[in-house]
């Protein structure tokens, strides 16, 4: 990594200028309505996917901006080639049709009411095919690895998340930050315990106060609805099991994830998209499919996930790139795992060694290498749910 | 070979890196000086658990990473296993 100071990968430029990993022709339910008639097409049209989710109905206010941020987000990520969307009536389909259009890819909707799920599928498999003989013809090219997006999230963390597959993601960040990287880390609630120091961390004293702000509405959020201590909650069953005691400890562990140097830019908002190179931090969930849809949907296109005692999560369309230092968690569940730091708690290899090792395993992955979660089918795509619904 | 590891000098726990049987002169390291330290485990700490590095009595801070992680419910010996049963959140 110290030798190279702009190591090339081999990827997807997109019509918009970003690099995508992945090729990937979506079919994108508008509402859980459309779910069915998506998972028809895709069965028809090898080499599509299709993304089930539960929501997309009577949303309102704040609730349905951040429904339709994720949605034409996930679509306008540059691991995507082109998109197909389905909905129940046009015109909520055709404003997440129009908002991936602005990155310049292919994109089409259909709507069922009017048509019948039939004839909708039939159309939409019409133009499935095209768009996947098309994409299939797209060729890699080099790319600088700066260009490629990269988010953080642990899961199902124990101590040893802490001691070595946290730091491990920390010491790769400083590196992909200093050649003008985009990063992101986020968890609100698991900071808890630590957020004076992620205060600290923020790129002036302004930004962070407004993490405190943003971290602090979060807070309030729990608070107002807690029946208990969160005992059974935050820190997870697994955590305890791992070792972990309390949400300060979690927190601090936690925070291993961003590094010893960098400072983050700004505060983004759920599914939105930094506007620049760097660090930044990002208001999401502490679950797992949760965090890293909103990621996807904010552009991401690789994400870290060090685990402990085992996070099994995966994303459609933004790989998940597995570590883990629990010895226990590496040799039992070792079809999850991308890549062993359990080195480090034996002495024999130090963070430096093993920041290098999980680049080197992100510059497969940009080239092509399939993580495990990719191989295992785990696509847990899970939109955020600010309220209920109208 | 090494039994535990030990954040930063300020710590007063160590984790098990792995199983660690009662009785044992289980041995440790600091992460931040690579000095070692070696501590008499009185219970099992389990791979990935916390030994205490001293004793604590009840209220005490448990320090990890050189900060607070919570408070201390039950008095501890040095040697013990400290988990859910003595610390707690100081939070929710």
């Amino acid at each position: 990594m110290a030798k190279t100071k702009t190591p090339k990968v081999f990827a997807y430029r997109r019509e918009n200028g970003r690099v995508g990993i992945r090729n990937h022709v979506l079919i994108l339910p508008l509402d859980d309505l459309s779910n069915a008639a998506c998972e028809k097409v895709a069965y028809n049209v090898k080499g599509t996917k299709a993304i089930p989710h539960a929501y997309g109905r009577l949303q309102f206010g704040k609730d349905l901006e951040l429904f339709f941020r994720t949605m034409i987000g996930t679509g306008a990520n540059p691991n995507v080639a082109a998109v197909v969307v389905i909905g129940i009536e046009p015109e909520w389909t055709n404003l997440i049709v129009k908002g991936i259009a602005k990155t310049g890819k292919p994109v089409v909707g259909f709507s069922i009411e009017r048509f019948g799920e039939f004839k909708t599928v039939e159309m939409a498999c019409w133009k499935a095919k095209e768009y996947v003989q098309w994409a299939s013809e797209l060729r890699r090219e080099e790319c600088d690895l700066k260009e490629i997006w990269v988010s953080v999230k642990c899961g199902e963390s124990d101590t040893t998340s802490g001691l070595a597959s946290n730091p491990t993601v920390g010491n790769a960040i400083d590196k992909l930050v200093a050649i003008g990287a985009t990063c992101c880390f986020g968890e609100t609630s698991e900071i808890t315990g630590a957020e004076m120091v992620c205060k600290e961390r923020g790129a002036s004293p302004k930004i962070g106060e407004k993490f405190m702000k943003t971290w602090q509405t979060y807070e309030d959020m729990i608070q107002s609805h807690k029946t208990d201590d969160l005992s059974g909650s935050q820190p997870t069953k697994g955590n305890i099991r791992g070792g972990l005691t309390t949400i300060e400890e979690k927190a601090f562990g936690n925070l291993q994830k961003i590094g010893k140097k960098s400072k983050y830019v700004d505060v983004l908002d759920k599914a939105e998209a930094p506007t620049g190179p760097g660090l930044w931090y990002m208001d999401t969930s502490s679950a797992a499919a949760e965090a890293v849809t909103l990621w996807a949907a904010a552009g991401f296109v690789a994400h870290f996930f060090p685990t402990g005692q085992g996070n099994i999560i995966g994303n459609p369309i933004e790989p998940v790139i597995k570590l883990t230092a629990n010895p226990i968690t590496a040799k039992t569940m070792s079809e999850h795992v991308d890549y062993d730091c359990s080195a480090i708690l034996r002495g024999e290899m130090t963070l430096d060694q093993s920041g290098d090792n999980l680049l080197q395993m992100l510059i497969r992955t940009c080239n092509g290498r399939r993580t495990a979660q990719e191989v295992l089918g785990h696509e847990e795509f899970v939109l955020t749910k600010l309220y209920e619904s109208a | 070979m090494i039994q535990f590891l030990v954040h930063e000098k300020a710590d007063n726990v160590g984790v098990a890196t792995v199983d660690i049987k009662s009785g044992e002169k289980a041995k440790g390291l600091y992460m931040d000086s690579q000095k070692p330290v070696q501590v008499k485990a009185l219970q099992d700490i389990p791979l990935g658990h916390k030994i205490a590095l001293t004793k604590f009595k009840k209220d005490d801070a448990v320090i990890k990473y050189g900060h607070d992680i919570g408070r201390v419910v039950a008095d501890i010996k040095t040697g013990e296993h400290v988990h859910i049963h003595n610390l707690k959140t100081r939070r929710w």
